[in-house]
């Protein structure tokens, strides 16, 4: 049953500098299950970002609809949870619980309920004990942990992800993938993920989607990913999976760089 | 507002009041021999270099002053001028607060205010005292109404700086959090301004002195200003300094305290993540 649509998305912007109409995002269309974890995949500069602004509102397409259950999104709402890439979404001066608590709190629970709820989210993305400390005390893997916990305890129908381990070393991103895939199992969430990274795409997504390379990106393939249980890179699916999705990412940019001579 | 500067009270306040007066005493040790050194310079100078009546030694000075304090002199000059500074910058703060806010959030509001503020911020509070005069007399509102001017730009700007200056992702988080407008502005908006309104603030403070020592030159019965003026027309070289003395020490403390209650009542506001 689709939950999430995307109906000939496009999104173009007035660059001011060029004064020229510049394509983002062109016919864009994907169908999401509930319950799924879809990972976009691209090039940089091919539209993932701004494909991932109009799920969550903060920009309107310029043609297509986005549908979520069914009805029109129209601007952000607590439907729909984002977890961005760096820090600078968290509120430096609102520790960890009162920045989970954020969403519960502009909504008017009663203090007690929302810090109960805000209290649950810090011990699923396993920062039991680390209520008190503020963002600058925390390290990046926490803070990352924080902006999930902020995001799901508001009960979203949906998490929308831009690329969140982006910013982190190898190690505590490997630790962030399973975790984030136990919380998704824990919770049977809809994620959309996006990344630039092959291997973090397969090991977390059960579909991954590939873009083409922008200016003017849209959907080339879409992968569903063949690996049971706990992922493991060892998995001869996992290799295959893996080169075929990097053929295609190879491909792409070969596109781009051929086409500005570079 | 350094960044190990929060680390330090929660420690200081499970030591013992001996520890805590030594580790207080070793952190501050450079500013106590900073100004003693001051004072070592401003003696050899005076006693050794420039040898004249002009240039009176730190210890004549403080006897001076001493003097000075005991008549209650002193103490009605520093009291006209703080007085005077203390209403102007809190007035001239209040109004500026809520503009420089406003020009921050609404494009109309900046484009409507920018002339005012960018026109005026380059008129300075020294300039305006003659007119203040004529309008406002010389009693206290032609002061009260330098140092607001004095204060009210500078504070504009940094609030309205402050706004521009917040990240996207903070203003989209908490849409996405499903926070209404009103609630973006007193819980987002707000509170990431702070670090710049107080900035702002304390480089109005600087400019209140500037401010109010001029315009008690020009026309004030009592005043550190006041002070200054009459220990030239009556050669006290020793008022002047005592005067001057008294203003360094002043803006220190009044800078010292304003950054206290920074680190005491908006430490988490300071801009450290």
């Amino acid at each position: 049953m689709t939950f999430v649509q995307l109906k000939d998305v496009s999104k173009s912007f007035n660059s001011p500098r060029s004064k020229r109409l510049s394509v983002a995002v062109d016919q864009f269309n994907l169908d999401i299950d509930r319950g799924e974890f879809f990972c976009l995949l691209g090039p940089s500069g091919c539209g993932k970002t701004t494909v991932l602004g109009m799920l969550a509102g903060f920009e309107a397409p310029t043609q297509g609809d986005i549908l979520l259950d069914g009805r029109k999104v129209e601007g952000p709402s607590r439907d729909r949870g984002v977890v961005f890439q760096g820090d600078d979404s968290l509120y430096p001066w609102l520790n960890a619980l009162e920045n989970i608590e954020f969403g519960l709190r502009m909504r008017g629970l009663p203090k007690a309920e929302r810090q109960e709820k805000a209290q649950g989210a810090l011990k699923l993305v396993g920062l039991t004990g680390q209520h008190d400390k503020f963002p600058s005390e925390l390290s990046g893997g926490m803070k990352q942990r924080i902006q999930i916990a902020r995001a799901l305890v508001n009960e979203p129908k949906m998490l929308l992800m831009d690329e969140p381990f982006g910013a982190l070393d190898a190690q505590t991103r490997h630790v962030m993938q399973r975790e984030l895939r136990k919380i998704w199992q824990a919770t049977q969430s809809t994620v959309i993920f996006i990344t630039h990274d092959v291997d973090e795409a397969i090991l977390l997504g059960t579909r991954v989607g590939v873009m083409t390379a922008g200016p003017g990106g849209t959907l080339r393939d879409v992968i569903s990913v063949d690996l049971k249980g706990e992922r493991d890179r060892l998995d001869p699916q996992y290799s295959r999976h893996f080169s075929q999705i990097h053929n295609m990412i190879r491909d792409e940019v070969a596109k781009t760089t051929l086409g500005t001579g570079a | 507002m350094s960044k190990s500067a929060p680390a330090l009270p929660t420690h200081n306040a499970r030591a013992l009041p001996i520890k805590r007066v030594s580790e207080t005493l070793l952190a501050i040790w450079p500013n106590i021999l900073g100004f003693a050194l001051l004072f070592a310079v401003w003696h050899i100078a005076s006693v050794y270099i420039v040898q004249s009546v002009l240039f009176p030694t730190p210890l004549a000075m403080l006897s001076k002053a001493v003097e000075l304090a005991k008549s209650g002199v002193l103490f009605e000059h520093i009291a006209a001028s703080l007085q005077r500074i203390v209403i102007g910058f809190t007035l001239g703060s209040m109004v500026a607060i809520p503009i420089g806010l406003a020009i921050g959030s609404f494009t109309i509001v900046r484009k409507l205010v920018e002339p005012w503020t960018e026109f005026l911020r380059f008129i300075p509070a020294v300039a305006m005292i003659t007119i203040a005069v004529i309008w406002f007399g010389i009693g206290e509102e032609s002061k009260i109404f330098l140092i607001i001017y004095a204060t009210i730009f500078i504070v504009i700007l940094n609030t309205a700086a402050g706004v521009s200056s917040i990240s996207p992702n903070k203003i989209r988080a908490a849409r996405a959090l499903g926070a209404r407008s009103w609630q973006i502005f007193f819980f987002v908006s707000l509170p990431a301004t702070i670090p710049y309104i107080l900035t702002g603030m304390r480089l109005a403070m600087g400019n209140s002195f500037t401010a109010i020592v001029t315009a008690e030159m020009v026309s004030a019965n009592e005043g550190l200003g006041v002070m200054l003026w009459n220990g030239r027309m009556f050669m006290q070289v020793e008022d002047i300094f005592v005067a001057l003395f008294c203003l360094g020490l002043l803006g220190f403390t009044v800078d010292r305290l304003f950054r206290w209650a920074i680190f005491k009542f908006a430490g988490r506001f300071s801009p450290t993540a």
